[in-house]
């Protein structure tokens, strides 16, 4: 049955009848779901909130209920993730699709998009950049509600004080990836 | 209106289904080109589709009018009852006993597809007569038909 699945898959491709294409992948904090559509990467969920099921019901209601997976499309964003995890990438090169987010938050998540690797943004900053200086609180919300997490590196951003502030995938996460990038030191 | 769910979920709980059912209409070597233009077919339509009540209904639906066009397309000629890769046992699916589907296979298309419906799926009568858009009754019968003719071969 495998090997007719993947045959429906391509061809569903092909006929432009797959609107989402998921995959699960491996990280180094839990599986990740990702999901694209044919412009680009559109979701990552994080490991702490794994729900596959939930998160594909959210992909289903808000962009198209053809849904498949299909990791062979998805690829290119898994050997990303993985080069990035392993110290060996510093910037994605990866179309996105931001169709989940709207208004001022999409506007914040495209001024994260921008933060180089290795660089922090306060939040104050992000909301500057995205047009409201005054919408720190709305700043800090787009980043808890970015679709595409790691990838829009929506944990560049930090209090303006240089406190770590809040992280959809948990504060531990956070962390790790900073000092990743060598702006934290461990145990900092 | 609830949201349809994501189509995977209809691949991951009706495929095997949807696939067993082709098997007994066309045989196990027209049954892969005929699941492809099932789920083409479903995944085209599903967007729109209003009623999500009962997703596996609509699926054979589908599968059954595609196993309508097969047979349509070979000018209506009876299936070959023994295939010799079917009855060779090559590649054997220990969930079905290919002689007996072979035997389905051969019979009538509307007894074919009501057994298969019954005895593949698991379908209750009304949703056979659903999927082969006759009344009940009629799926009643035309199930009945099939089996006193299968008993008849094989006694």
């Amino acid at each position: 049955m495998k090997a007719e699945l993947r045959r429906l898959t391509d061809r569903a491709a092909t006929e432009g009848l797959l609107d989402v294409a998921y995959a699960t992948v491996d990280s180094p904090f839990g599986p990740l779901l990702i999901a694209s559509t044919e412009r680009g990467v559109v979701k990552i969920s994080f490991p702490v909130v794994y729900d596959p099921e939930e998160t594909l019901e959210e992909l289903a209601s808000q962009i198209s209920p053809r849904v498949l997976e299909a990791p062979a499309r998805l690829d290119d964003v898994r050997r990303q993730l993985d080069a990035y995890f392993a110290g060996r990438l510093r910037e994605f090169d990866l179309p996105l699709d931001w169709q989940l987010s709207k208004g001022f938050r999409r506007r914040a998540l495209r001024a994260i998009d921008r933060i180089p690797y290795g660089k922090t943004r306060s939040y104050t900053e992000i909301a500057r950049s995205a047009g409201n200086e005054r919408a720190v609180r709305a700043a800090g919300t787009a980043c808890g509600a970015n679709p595409i997490p790691i990838v829009v590196p929506c944990h560049r951003v930090l209090r303006s004080g240089g406190a770590l502030g809040g992280y959809g995938g948990g504060l531990p996460m956070k962390e790790a990836l900073l000092a990743m990038e060598g702006v934290l030191r461990k145990g900092e | 209106m609830t949201a349809l769910p994501p189509f995977q979920a209809l691949l991951d709980d009706h495929a095997a289904d949807v696939m067993a059912v082709l098997r007994g209409a066309v045989g196990r070597t027209d049954a892969e080109d005929c699941f492809q233009e099932t789920f083409l077919a479903a995944l085209r339509a599903y967007p729109q589709l209003g009623d999500d009540s009962n997703l596996r209904g609509w699926l054979l639906t589908i599968a059954h009018r595609k196993a309508i066009d097969h047979h349509r397309a070979n000018g209506r000629r009876p299936l070959l009852i023994a295939e010799p890769e079917e009855l060779s046992g090559a590649t054997p699916e220990p969930e079905l006993d290919d002689g007996i589907w072979a035997l389905v296979g051969a019979l009538p298309p509307k007894q074919r597809a009501a057994v298969a419906l019954r005895y593949a799926c698991d379908l209750p009568h009304a949703e056979i007569a659903a999927a082969l858009g006759c009344s009940p009754d009629a799926a009643r019968r035309s199930l009945h038909e099939g089996i006193k003719r299968l008993r008849k071969e094989l006694a």
